[in-house]
C-alpha cells in the first residue's frame, strides 16, 4: 500500500525545520496505518523552495520512508489549481493508495487543494477528516458524520485527529531526498497559469477579546449573540 | 443579465446571504439540491432568486459533494454564468474545489464580501485567521466563490423566481465518497464544540450545569486539573497539558481560571468564551467573548436564552426544518 502525504512549507519564515500542526499530524495518520500492516510505504511529498526540503526532512523523521521535494523556480505561490496540478502529476509518479494531506484552518486557498487534488486524481476526496480509519479496501472518516470511499482516495485530516508522537531519529531521516523539478514531472509553464490573481492585500487590526461584566441576564443575552454571530446556535 | 449560479445550502440566512451576493455579479439562479416546496421558493425569491433549479435526487444524501458538482457542472457548462457561489461549509469548500477543476476556473475560499468590477467580480477573503483581507480576482474561466455566510447580511429583494424542475441521478459506476450517518457524539479530542468546567463551578452538582451547556451546543464536556482532581468530571476528560489536547472550533470555559498548563491544551481553539468571577483571571487573556460573573447566575440565563431563541424561528422568516448539508 503506497501512501502519499503532502507536506508543504510552513507559511512563516525562519522556522524552516517545522511542519504545520495538520501537516505533522498527516505524517502521524499514515505511520499508525503503516503500524498496522507490513506493505505499506508512506512517501512525504513537499512542492517549494529549496528550504522546503528540510519540511521533507522533518517528516521523515516523524515517520515517512520516502521523501520527494518538487523544487523549481517556476512552481506557482499561492494559485491552488496550479499546485494542485503539480501535486497530482508528483502523485501519480509516486503510485498511490491513500493521499494523506493537513489542512490548517487558516488557510483558505490550501484548503481547496486535496479535493482539487482528488478531482484531478479521479478518485474519491474525504475532506476535514476529525478521524481517519484505513481499512483494507476502504477508508472511513468522521467530521462527525460518517463518510465512507473505496481505495485508491484522498484525504485531508484537522488537527483533531490526534497529537502526533515523539518523532524518531531513525535511518530514515538521513535517507536522501529525491527532487523533482517541474520539466521532470513533465509540466510545461501553460498548465500553471495562474487561475486567480490579487488585486489588493491589508492588514487588519489585531482582534481583541472583549470583556463584559454587570447583570447576568444581560451577559447571557451578549454570549447568545455571541455564539448566534459566530454560527453555533 | 447574466446568470450567477447559487447552490442553496439549507433554504435559511446562509442562502440568502449568498443570494443578496450574487445580486450583486447579476441574476441569481438557485440550484436546490432536494426539492424545493412553494415555502422554500417564496423564501428564496424574497431575497431575489430570478429563478430556482430544483433537483431531487437521492444521491444528494448518499454522496453529497459528487451529486452536488455533477448538477453544478452541467448547469455551467449550459449557461455559462457570471460566477458560481457556495457557502463555505465543509461539504460546500470540496464542491467548490471539485467544480473548480471540472471547470478549469479559479476558485476563493473563505470570501466575506464580493463585488461587481469592470475587470470581473472582486473577492474580499478573510486572510490568515481574521489577521488580513486579501481582495482578488479570478483570471481563468467562470468564478468559483466559497462565501463564509455568516460574514454577510442577508438584504431582501422581492423577486417571482420562474422554477424549473428535474430530477438527476449519478452514473452507476461513480467512484465517490458515501455518507454513511450522522456519527457519534465526538469524543473531546476530536470534537468541534467542548464546554469545559474548572474550580469555579464550585461542586460535583454544579458540575451538571456544565453538561448542560454542552448538550445545548452539542458539545463535548471538559474539566480542568482542579475538576478532575477534586473528582467532579472524570479523569479522561481532563483538557491539560497531561490530560487532552483540544483542537475545537468553539472553547466555553466555565469557572476556569486559566493555569499555564490548562492553556497549553486549549490553546488551539479558534474562539474562545470564558465566564469567571476573578476579573484578573488569565483565562481572559485567551478569551474573545469574557464574562465576569457568578457563572452560577450567568450559565442558567445563558441557557434560557438558548432556548428561547431556538424556539423562536421568527427572526428568519420561513425556515423550514430540512437541511442540506
Amino acid at each position: 500500500m503506497q501512501i502519499v502525504v503532502v507536506v508543504r512549507q510552513p507559511m512563516l519564515a525562519g522556522r524552516p525545520a517545522r511542519l504545520d500542526d495538520a501537516d505533522e499530524i498527516a505524517v502521524d495518520q499514515a505511520r499508525r496505518i503503516a503500524l498496522c500492516r507490513r506493505d505499506v510505504e508512506v512517501t512525504a511529498l513537499a512542492p517549494g523552495p529549496a528550504a522546503a526540503a528540510a519540511t521533507v526532512r522533518r517528516a521523515l523523521a516523524l515517520g515517512a520512508d520516502v521523501g520527494v521535494h518538487v523544487h523549481d523556480a517556476r512552481l506557482p505561490g499561492g494559485d491552488a489549481l496550479a499546485i494542485s496540478r503539480v501535486l497530482a502529476t508528483a502523485v501519480q509518479r509516486v503510485g498511490f493508495d491513500l493521499v494523506v494531506c493537513g489542512c490548517a484552518p487558516a488557510d483558505a486557498a490550501w484548503a481547496m487543494v486535496p479535493a482539487m487534488l482528488a478531482e484531478r486524481l479521479g478518485v474519491p476526496s474525504l475532506c476535514f477528516a476529525d478521524t481517519l480509519r484505513v481499512g483494507s479496501r476502504t477508508v472511513e472518516i468522521s467530521r462527525p458524520e460518517v463518510y465512507q470511499a473505496a481505495l485508491p482516495a484522498v484525504v485531508s485530516v484537522t488537527e483533531r485527529c490526534g497529537e502526533p508522537r515523539y518523532q524518531r531519529f531513525s535511518a530514515a531521516a538521513r535517507q536522501p531526498v529525491r527532487t523533482w523539478s517541474l520539466a521532470d514531472l513533465g509540466l510545461d509553464d501553460d498548465s500553471l497559469a495562474e487561475a486567480t490573481t490579487v488585486v489588493a492585500a491589508m492588514p487588519m487590526p489585531r482582534r481583541t477579546g472583549t470583556v463584559i461584566q454587570g447583570d447576568p441576564a444581560t451577559a447571557a443575552g451578549r454570549v447568545a449573540d455571541f455564539l448566534a454571530e459566530r454560527q453555533f446556535l | 443579465m447574466t446568470a450567477v449560479l447559487v447552490l442553496v445550502p439549507a433554504v435559511d440566512g446562509s442562502a440568502f446571504a449568498l443570494l443578496t451576493l450574487a445580486r450583486r455579479l447579476g441574476s441569481p439562479l438557485a440550484v436546490a439540491c432536494g426539492p424545493a416546496d412553494d415555502v422554500a421558493v417564496a423564501a428564496l425569491g424574497r431575497f431575489g432568486a430570478a429563478s430556482v433549479y430544483s433537483v431531487s435526487s437521492t444521491d444528494f444524501d448518499r454522496s453529497p459533494v459528487a451529486a452536488r458538482v455533477e448538477v453544478l457542472a452541467a448547469l455551467a457548462r449550459r449557461r455559462s454564468p457570471a460566477a458560481v457561489l457556495i457557502a463555505a461549509s465543509r461539504t460546500g469548500q470540496e464542491v467548490a474545489a471539485r467544480l473548480s477543476v471540472r471547470l478549469d476556473s479559479g476558485a476563493v475560499g473563505d470570501v466575506v464580501d464580493l463585488r461587481a468590477d469592470a475587470g470581473g467580480p472582486v473577492a474580499v477573503q478573510a486572510a490568515g485567521g481574521g489577521s488580513g483581507r486579501v481582495e482578488s480576482r479570478v483570471v481563468r474561466g467562470t468564478p468559483v466563490f466559497a462565501v463564509r455566510t455568516a460574514a454577510v447580511t442577508p438584504s431582501p429583494a422581492p423577486a417571482e423566481p420562474a422554477v424549473t424542475r428535474t430530477h438527476f441521478a449519478l452514473p452507476s459506476r461513480t467512484r465517490a465518497a458515501r455518507r454513511l450517518g450522522p456519527g457519534q457524539r465526538p469524543s473531546l479530542a476530536t470534537a468541534d464544540i467542548v464546554v469545559a468546567g474548572g474550580h469555579g463551578v464550585g461542586s460535583r452538582a454544579g458540575f451538571d450545569l456544565v453538561g448542560q451547556v454542552a448538550d445545548a451546543l452539542g458539545g463535548a464536556v471538559g474539566g480542568s486539573h482542579t475538576a478532575t482532581e477534586l473528582g467532579w468530571c472524570p479523569r479522561n476528560a481532563q483538557v491539560d497539558q497531561t490530560g487532552t489536547i483540544v483542537h475545537p472550533r468553539l472553547y466555553v470555559a466555565l469557572g476556569i481560571s486559566g493555569s499555564v498548563r490548562h492553556r497549553a491544551a486549549m490553546r488551539h481553539a479558534t474562539t474562545v468564551i470564558a465566564v469567571d468571577r476573578d476579573p484578573a483571571s488569565p483565562i481572559f487573556e485567551v478569551a474573545d467573548l469574557g464574562v465576569v460573573g457568578d457563572l452560577h447566575e450567568v450559565v442558567p440565563a445563558l441557557l434560557t436564552e438558548i432556548k428561547r431563541r431556538r424556539s423562536s424561528v421568527a427572526p428568519k422568516p420561513a425556515t423550514t426544518p430540512r437541511r442540506h448539508p
